[in-house]
């Protein structure tokens, strides 16, 4: 009796030290992760004046000029238009599945939805190349048909089950009282939804929102394959230019490590991981602000 | 309990260090075969160059046959890391595709020349020019020349597609084209042969460059100065687009790894699979 109580003691102190190690070893290693990024990257100001790197969009490492502003503007435009696209009808979408489909719908749309995130990006990117860029170049009339619009367009599809499934979620959490209540009113279906449900569900919204532009910057296969990876600012919403990731992975793996061409490379993946990191902090925060208000 | 961990820990670690103990007595072998050249065993470990990659496979599984006492290990990781870690001795060879770079000059590397590496111009089907000069190349992707009217082909705006700024294809093109003229920054950038091809297949007025390996049907070849590309005018010395794959290693080749780079090199090998695999037998060019 006693041994076996002594042995289950020792189980479950065994137990906690392995979730404890566990938890131990994965902080560790993200911050490994960002210290090796960061200290790699930050290299890059050795060599490059911060002015240069952030504000020329000459990029030419032969010539020794490291301006990677065409770069970071790529990045920013390709998710700001993606989302401008994909955060609406993703929305609406969300409030569609939440509010007006019939049950047996949602039995299939929410698999599918769920289906649609685990499609590869290489896929999605391999049909933009042979479908939607040639198809850009005719509908438009453009040259080429690589560049901003084209990868925003495929990112905007991109997001949408991100956007689509956190927003169904918040929507779906919002309490029928509510809805109830403003029909009591006399309000239409409409009203209730755009001046009841969508104000309720507004942190999970912008959750949602942000997290979908979190997955736009950091998409890296899909774009790479349909934006041309010009290193020039974009003129047009056709021109082809280039984003932090994608440049990345079209130099990195023929650039000698620790040059300052290499360096710099870590550096644009130092940026782009502190902007996922802010939007992932923006995101804590609406969610501790909306658990004090609840 | 605990026991049991601390048993699998101990022989983990014994693992380990067995491991070790096997791997040190393998780089120690190497040296001994230099005594008698018919025996060589050993190991190699050579990196570098993706491009020459599938050539040395063949060649390291026709070696195998006739010295089964050596173990060869063959990775990639490019050009200027192959180069890089023959420099520090992380490997026996630094497979390459570019001449050495300038500042490990100094770090004793020797070359051998493995292949002819030729790379072939080539453009969407719809372009109507089957030949340029040499200048109306540099023009073309200097940017100076925007439209195919400019030589002789129809009124259709000149979209260039090719490799990013690391790419050995495009340090190739650079020397031995444009000789160094700036590459303009107006251009389509795909990280392979394979999409660069794709990409002038399905882009109507495109141009770009491959490895002769990756020209078939979907597109259409142009040739250099009215010479059409083929392994018979790369030897003859005719046509000029080439580089060469190279092995650099630190000193004199010597033991099983001299073994291995002449296996590759000898005209035996070289003759049988080089053309094969898209490459310029090395033992019939001039050079």
């Amino acid at each position: 009796m006693r041994k076996y109580d002594l042995d289950r003691i020792r189980n479950e102190s065994l137990a906690r030290k392995v979730l404890l190690v566990s938890a131990g070893f994965l902080t560790f290693i993200i911050i490994a992760l960002v210290f090796f990024i960061g200290q790699q990257g930050l290299r890059t100001f050795l060599d490059v004046s911060p002015l240069e790197f952030f504000f020329s969009a000459k990029w030419s490492p032969d010539t020794e000029n490291y301006g990677a502003l065409s770069f970071i503007v790529g990045s920013l435009l390709v998710t700001f238009l993606s989302i401008a696209v994909g955060g609406p009808v993703g929305i609406a979408a969300a409030v569609f599945m939440a509010k007006l489909a019939p049950k047996w719908m949602l039995e299939i749309m929410k698999p599918a939805v769920n289906l649609y995130m685990a499609i590869p990006s290489v896929v999605y990117g391999f049909i933009g190349l042979t479908v939607v860029v040639p198809f850009v170049r005719e509908f438009f009339g453009v040259a080429g048909g690589f560049g901003i619009f084209t990868a925003s367009l495929i990112l905007s599809i991109m997001i949408l089950p991100t956007v689509i499934s956190i927003s169904t979620d918040a929507l779906l959490a919002v309490p029928s009282m509510q809805e109830e209540g403003s029909y009591a009113l006399g309000a239409t279906y409409w009203q209730t939804i755009w001046h009841i449900v969508l104000p309720a569900a507004k942190p999970g919204i912008v959750t949602a929102v942000i997290l979908g532009m979190a997955r736009a910057i950091g998409e890296t296969m899909a774009v790479q394959m349909v934006i041309g990876n010009t290193p020039r600012l974009a003129t047009s919403l056709f021109s082809p230019t280039s984003t932090l990731p994608s440049e990345i992975v079209v130099e990195m793996g023929n650039t000698p490590f620790g040059s300052t061409w290499g360096n710099s490379l870590f550096l644009m993946a130092l940026i782009l991981l502190l902007i996922s990191l802010g939007m992932i902090l923006t995101v804590r925060r609406i969610g501790a602000k909306k658990a004090v208000e609840a | 309990m605990k026991n049991i961990f601390r048993k699998t820990a101990v022989t983990a670690l014994s693992l380990v260090v067995a491991a070790g103990l096997f791997a040190g007595c393998g780089s120690d072998k190497k040296d001994a075969g230099t005594a008698s050249p018919q025996k060589v065993e050993g190991k190699v470990a050579a990196s570098g160059s993706t491009a020459l990659l599938p050539l040395l496979k063949a060649g390291q599984e026709e070696f195998y046959k006739k010295h089964d006492k050596v173990t060869i290990n063959l990775s990639g990781g490019g050009s200027f890391t192959g180069q890089k870690q023959v420099a520090s001795g992380a490997v026996d060879i630094g497979n390459s595709d570019v001449a050495l770079a300038d500042d490990l000059k100094d770090k004793g590397l020797v070359e051998t020349k493995l292949v002819g590496i030729p790379f072939v111009f080539i453009t969407n089907k719809d372009v109507a020019v089957e030949n340029l000069s040499a200048g109306q190349y540099v023009d073309i992707m200097t940017g100076k020349i925007r439209n195919w009217k400019e030589v002789g082909g129809k009124d259709q705006k000149i979209t260039i597609v090719h490799r990013s700024k690391s790419s050995g294809s495009r340090a190739t093109i650079a020397q031995v084209v444009l000789k160094g003229a700036q590459f303009t920054d107006d251009a389509i950038i795909q990280d392979s042969n394979g999409s660069v091809r794709s990409a002038i297949a399905t882009t109507p007025g495109a141009i770009g460059y491959v490895d002769a390996a990756y020209v078939d049907g979907t597109v259409k070849a142009l040739s250099f100065d009215g010479v059409k590309y083929s392994i018979a005018a790369v030897i003859d010395g005719k046509y000029p687009v080439y580089t060469f794959g190279r092995m650099f290693t630190k000193g004199e080749p010597k033991g099983a790894v001299k073994a291995f780079v002449d296996y590759v090199t000898s005209s035996e090998f070289q003759e049988k699979h080089a053309e094969q695999k898209g490459f310029v037998p090395v033992t019939k060019m001039k050079k």
